[in-house]
């Protein structure tokens, strides 16, 4: 085929029935070498990955500390790590503080408990992806594995002991805030969506408009404090509502908001004559609602949701900063320990890649339920 | 399940409403945050949690440092035992509404004991359980000895703490000029100090030797100058108004220091049941009723010192780990500051 002029498009057919050698080359020379200028830009870019790629490779596997030695009261020598720095990356540090950073202060003999959440989650939000799963009996699962899950971290049953939610911490706060926020925003934002859409009631319609456009005027941040700081001072003396719940509040509160502007363009981008014909069947406003309107306003927006969904499960890590200790926080925690500051590239690797594990996931399931729902459209 | 999720910390919430209302009068020790707490079985206790040698979780979730240690005293005296605390982490921001608002009971968390907070918070300090001030470590090969010939210095602070304030006050007394980096994160300081971004870092001069102590090897290439320019007391806070907490707050600190002062301590400490000392006595309430009339049992010294150890050795297990010399927190027979008032 080297020797062959003819263009690379009439060529095609045929080459994609070759080898796969010969389809790699074809591929190389179509996509990466077509023309002078991008074969200069890919020989400079493969450099710079494969450089770059090996700097890291060295770094992070061939001169990384993989443990330490403990002294004779189990205390963690960092000795070696302190000789690597720089050089090769102090994995131990990870393996020292990965049940602190994944769980925070759950006490450390019970963080099976946890654990056990974290993968009821994992499990839940895999079979939900599923469209083989969807049927009314997975909101049953939902309803008992969120009860189990309740009930495995708080405990106080069956020889259980009881672990009060101020001491969770980690991956299980940051899955719990997201998913309780995301569960309850949800019906929250389709309500005021619908609301802000209504004609007929005009204080309705105020007050979802005043609702989206006070969260969505004040940073999460604020929300935060106000739920935190502000709001204990409004109580009386000695009744104090669980600080979690509160954040957790304000996030349902916040991403409602915003998942509420969502789902009204999509309400605005169904042609009317959808909801017109819905009427002309005689059906009520719900009926209408439910069965013609939402499910078609729903589906155009699923890019946003999903984005929204993102940038909302990565805001949880907000939460340091009125004391509650999530995934980000405890990381954080766990590198303040003297004999281990200074190894936070390598934590924060560890973050950045369990945040992207979720997001990633989250992102490609979006991506798999528009090709599903688009199916009515193709043509 | 969504109506099962509100309901449940809903109800919770009731019950807890319903509950509190009770016991708070009825057991009357004349102390509402006392009988709080021994009604509750577990003392509330504010915290940073990730500081080293004052509060920080290890890679068990166990809370170490003098401000933890100070949990685990007050929880002896007010209960009997020392693992009875719960440690509530708070941020500099939401600490004092934490304590005003009864979210805890005590706040330890390294706060620097000054008028304007006292006078303008409900909140007072119960006692001082580390002297600090601010330091600053610098590259011994920048050949700075001394604060003062640090004019046009570019230093690192982390914002939000009273650093700032004091070099800023010190630089300008003294007619040098300073550049302030402010950074948030410990581990960003770390870097830009190490990389030479900034001439010094600033900060408690405590923080700064444990910093030093982390760098290993390399810990002799810096400096801790000799000047500490401003005077940096922590403490533990409690709210104002409930006075004879206040007292137990007091209290539990001088137990330990007194407890160094007599050579007792947790390893010797049951070998002094059978003094004549009347003070070691009354101290360990084998004689009076110091302890009934603070409204806790009169065994409460004996515990704090049992379980969690004098002021020596919660230095010793705390602080010393880190490399910071005990200098003006000694006893005051040994050139400190510490000096409990007699305990009878």
């Amino acid at each position: 085929m080297s020797a062959s002029h003819s263009s690379s498009v009439e060529r095609a057919p045929t080459l994609a029935l070759g080898a796969p050698l010969s389809r790699a080359a074809f591929w190389l020379r179509s996509r990466l070498f077509a023309t002078p200028v991008s074969a200069v830009v890919s020989l400079a870019l493969l450099y710079l990955l494969l450089r770059w790629g090996w700097d890291f490779f060295g770094w992070a596997v061939l001169h990384a500390i993989w443990q330490v030695p403990h002294d004779a009261a189990g205390l963690p020598q960092t000795g070696v790590c302190r000789a690597a720095e720089g050089v090769g990356a102090c994995w131990a540090v990870v393996a020292e503080k990965y049940r602190f950073i994944l769980f925070g202060f759950y006490p450390y003999a019970q963080q099976w408990r946890p654990a056990i959440c974290v993968l009821l989650f994992i499990g839940l939000y895999a079979a939900s992806a599923q469209q083989r799963f969807w049927r009314r009996e997975l909101a049953l699962i939902w309803a008992v594995a969120l009860v189990l899950i309740g009930a495995l971290m708080w405990g106080g049953f069956a020889g259980l002991p009881l672990v009060a939610d101020d001491q969770w911490g980690g991956l299980p706060i940051t899955l719990i805030l997201a998913t309780f926020g995301l569960a309850g925003a949800f019906p929250l934002a389709v309500l005021a969506a619908l609301g802000r859409r209504s004609r007929g009631m005009p204080a309705v319609r105020m007050l979802c408009v005043c609702y989206i456009e006070l969260i969505r005027g004040v940073p999460l941040i604020s929300l935060l404090f106000m739920a935190s700081v502000m709001f204990p001072l409004f109580l009386p003396a000695g009744v104090d509502i669980d600080k979690l719940l509160r954040a957790q509040i304000a996030f349902v509160l916040f991403a409602g908001a915003y998942l509420a502007e969502v789902v009204r363009a999509g309400l605005q981008a169904l042609p009317k004559g959808q909801s017109e014909a819905a009427d002309a069947l005689g059906l009520g406003y719900w009926q209408k609602t439910m069965l013609i309107v939402l499910p078609q306003a729903l589906r155009q927006v699923i890019p946003m949701l999903v984005n929204t969904f993102i940038g909302f499960f990565k805001d949880t890590s907000l939460v340091l900063i009125i004391g509650i200790f999530d995934l980000t926080t405890t990381g954080r925690t766990a590198i303040d320990e003297p004999a281990w500051q200074g190894f936070g590239n390598e934590i924060y690797l560890l973050l950045a890649a369990i945040y992207f594990t979720f997001c990633f996931a989250m992102s490609r399931t979006s991506a798999r339920l528009e090709h599903l729902f688009s199916r009515g459209q193709r043509r | 399940m969504q109506t099962a999720r509100v309901l449940l910390p809903l109800m919770s919430m009731v019950l807890g409403l319903l509950a509190l209302g009770a016991p708070a009068r009825a057991a009357g020790s004349g102390s509402a945050t006392l009988d709080a707490v021994q009604a509750r079985g577990q003392l509330l206790c504010g915290v940073a949690g990730d500081t080293a040698g004052f509060s920080i979780a290890d890679s068990q979730g166990v809370m170490h440092g003098i401000d933890a240690d100070g949990c685990r005293a007050l929880a002896a005296a007010t209960l009997g035992d020392a693992a009875k605390v719960k440690f509530v982490p708070v941020t500099a921001q939401s600490r004092f509404t934490a304590l005003q608002s009864g979210e805890v009971d005590v706040l330890i968390d390294e706060t620097t004991w000054t008028l304007g907070r006292e006078a303008s918070l409900g909140l007072l300090f119960g006692v001082v359980n580390f002297y600090d001030g601010t330091g600053f470590l610098v590259k011994k090969s920048s050949g700075v000895t001394a604060a003062k010939q640090m004019d046009g210095a570019t230093i690192c602070v982390l914002p939000g703490t009273s650093t700032e304030l004091a070099i800023a006050d010190y630089f300008r007394l003294n007619n040098m000029k300073f550049t302030p980096i402010e950074i948030q994160d410990i581990q960003q300081i770390r870097g830009a100090f190490l990389s030479g971004r900034c001439d010094a870092y600033s900060t408690d001069a405590s923080a700064l030797a444990a910093f030093r102590f982390t760098l290993g090897d390399r810990a002799g290439d810096y400096l801790l100058l000799p000047d500490i320019i401003s005077k940096e007391p922590l403490g533990p806070m409690v709210r104002k108004g409930d006075d004879k907490w206040f007292d137990i707050v007091r209290w539990t600190s001088y137990a330990q220091i007194t407890a160094e002062e007599a050579g007792i301590t947790s390893a010797n400490i049951d070998s002094f049941a059978s003094t004549n000392d009347p003070n070691i006595r009354r101290l360990l309430g084998l004689e009076g009723d110091l302890g009934k009339a603070m409204g806790l049992d009169n065994r409460w010294a004996y515990n704090v010192v049992k379980q969690v150890g004098n002021t020596g050795e919660v230095w010793a297990r705390d602080i010393t780990p880190l490399g910071v010399p005990r200098g003006i927190n000694n006893l005051w027979t040994k050139g400190g500051l510490l000096y409990a008032p007699p305990m009878r």
